[in-house]
């Protein structure tokens, strides 16, 4: 990683209340590659993915999102750098249609010109949204949701996706499915970073890998090079 | 009969434009508004006042009050109320309900308690369709203001990107904020409307009725009413809900006499919130 990475997250902590979610995790992703975050439940993955969105404020360290500093900044300020982050359990706006809740996401100003050929874009990625496009959102499966929050997401013609957990709660063939889906959206150039707590998926999936424990990053390496005992360990906190 | 029938769905049209601010803030904000009676009556008391001084129709007054009352309502939300937001559910409510005390209490300073009414030239006119019923014709008018606002606001919801914003708020705001949708400048809005079509709806019902500085207060009831039997935020909900409210006040008057002519209403209420207290249309 010689160029200067699509994003950059330097030392950031966050809080809840007193409890420090987040203490001092770093990563890159370079552009237009896939990088996961691997952790357990409770390491911080979706507190740090929530401050690079803008949802919650870190207490301190630094966000470079292509050269520029984004820390700090509301999720409206984030999303119009061309950031999106596609929350865990999907967060559908389930009184919406299916169209309505894709059109929502080029609510952005930025996003607005063009809408109509990506909402096209996005029924081809998932044809199946587009037979459910009249149905309330709220009606679909957890796999069905999953799919118009990243159509969302590509709604607002990001360069960088945050997939916080996308998998959980799902069966291993959606799973599946929904996989080759991200990496179809990779091959278009959006750059990706996959939070995922199923470190066999993500690995495979991705060009480079973080394993995070307890607030920080403990290891981290190209995802081919990186020794399954060594993750185990790092993954569980075992020394 | 057919006449209290009749009378009681064209107050309903009106009943529920005094709850469909409640309804939409209860629905976004996730906050039980205690001063949306006092908004209701200061557009009342605002319509006077022009009304005097320009010697114009009150509901042409509208005109000056909804858009004064949209700020007022914007301005309160963004200065007052989302500042204590996520401090818990107490520091929202306890503002709204001293905002209620002061709002009174002003009104009382400055206009006394004497009843007063806004005066139309139609308030006496009639048609009539058989000998059994007439329709008066302030009814009718109060009832065509109130489906215009609803359907407005229907409308502005569903087609506008700010509608659309408020909507996607009120389903999940983070979610909302993830598609660059201010969450908090989406509650001033809302507040906005609330305040704004309280203030119509508080025009046409001083049209109507006698009204005091009191009034407020009766009239939170009747918008508490309206969203409970509606379910909060849904708008089909809030015109059932005013319709259920309209019939058994008139009919109640009917039956009961005057004095205890919201009493059906409250009864149905009580009813409601044993057997179904999400409301009818709750989603």
């Amino acid at each position: 990683m010689c160029a200067e990475p699509l994003l950059r997250v330097e030392g950031v902590c966050a809080k809840y209340g007193d409890f420090l979610a987040v203490a001092g995790a770093s990563f890159e992703v370079p552009a237009q590659s896939i990088v996961s975050v691997i952790g357990a439940n409770g390491a911080g993955k979706s507190t740090l993915m929530d401050c690079i969105a803008g949802v919650h404020k870190p207490v301190s360290g630094r966000i470079l999102f292509k050269g520029e500093d984004i820390t700090g900044l509301s999720p409206n300020g984030v999303v119009a750098k061309r950031l999106a982050l596609v929350p865990q359990g999907s967060r559908c706006f389930t009184r919406m249609t299916v169209e309505h809740n894709l059109l929502m996401g080029a609510y952005p100003k930025h996003a607005r010109a063009g809408r109509g050929e990506r909402l096209e874009k996005v029924y081809e990625l998932f044809p199946m949204l587009r037979e459910k496009r009249k149905d309330l959102s709220g009606s679909l499966s957890g796999g069905q949701r999953q799919m118009v929050a990243i159509g969302r997401a590509l709604m607002s013609a990001p360069e960088l996706i945050l997939f916080d957990e996308i998998s959980l709660g799902l069966a291993p063939t959606v799973i599946k499915d929904i996989y080759q889906r991200i990496r179809a959206i990779n091959r278009e150039g959006v750059s990706v970073v996959l939070v995922e707590q199923d470190v066999a998926r993500s690995k495979k999936t991705s060009a480079y890998s973080y394993i995070m424990l307890r607030g920080e990053m403990v290891l981290s390496g190209p995802s081919k090079e990186l020794d399954d005992e060594k993750v185990k360990n790092a993954y569980f906190g075992v020394r | 009969m057919a006449q209290a029938v009749l009378q009681g769905i064209l107050l309903g049209g009106v009943f529920a434009v005094v709850g469909i601010g409640m309804s939409m803030i209860f629905g976004i904000v996730k906050l039980a508004n205690l001063a949306h009676g006092e908004f209701f009556i200061l557009g009342a008391y605002l319509s006077m006042l022009f009304a005097g001084q320009l010697d114009i129709s009150p509901l042409l007054t509208l005109v000056i009050v909804v858009p004064l009352m949209f700020v007022a309502g914007y301005a309160l939300q963004g200065a007052l109320i989302n500042r204590v937001l996520g401090m818990g559910d107490e520091p929202p409510l306890l503002i709204t309900f001293g905002l209620s005390f002061i709002l009174q209490n002003v009104l009382l300073l400055i206009f006394s308690a004497d009843p007063q009414t806004l005066k139309t030239t139609y308030q006496l006119k009639t048609i009539v369709v058989s000998d059994s019923l007439i329709v008066p014709v302030l009814y009718l008018v109060n009832f065509i203001v109130g489906a215009l606002v609803i359907l407005i606001l229907g409308l502005f919801l569903r087609f506008t990107y700010t509608g659309q914003a408020i909507r996607a708020v009120s389903d999940d705001n983070m979610a909302a904020s993830l598609m660059g949708i201010s969450v908090k400048r989406s509650y001033s809005i809302a507040m906005g409307i609330a305040t704004s079509t309280a203030a119509v709806a508080g025009v046409v019902i001083g049209t109507t009725f006698t009204f005091y500085p009191y009034t407020g207060s009766e009239y939170l009831l009747v918008a508490f009413g309206v969203v409970v039997l509606g379910g909060m935020g849904s708008i089909p909900g809030t015109l059932v809900g005013g319709l259920v409210f309209g019939l058994a006040r008139t009919i109640g008057s009917q039956v009961f006499g005057t004095n205890y002519q919201m009493m059906i209403g409250y009864i149905i209420l009580l009813a409601m919130l044993m057997i179904r207290p999400q409301g009818l249309f709750s989603k």
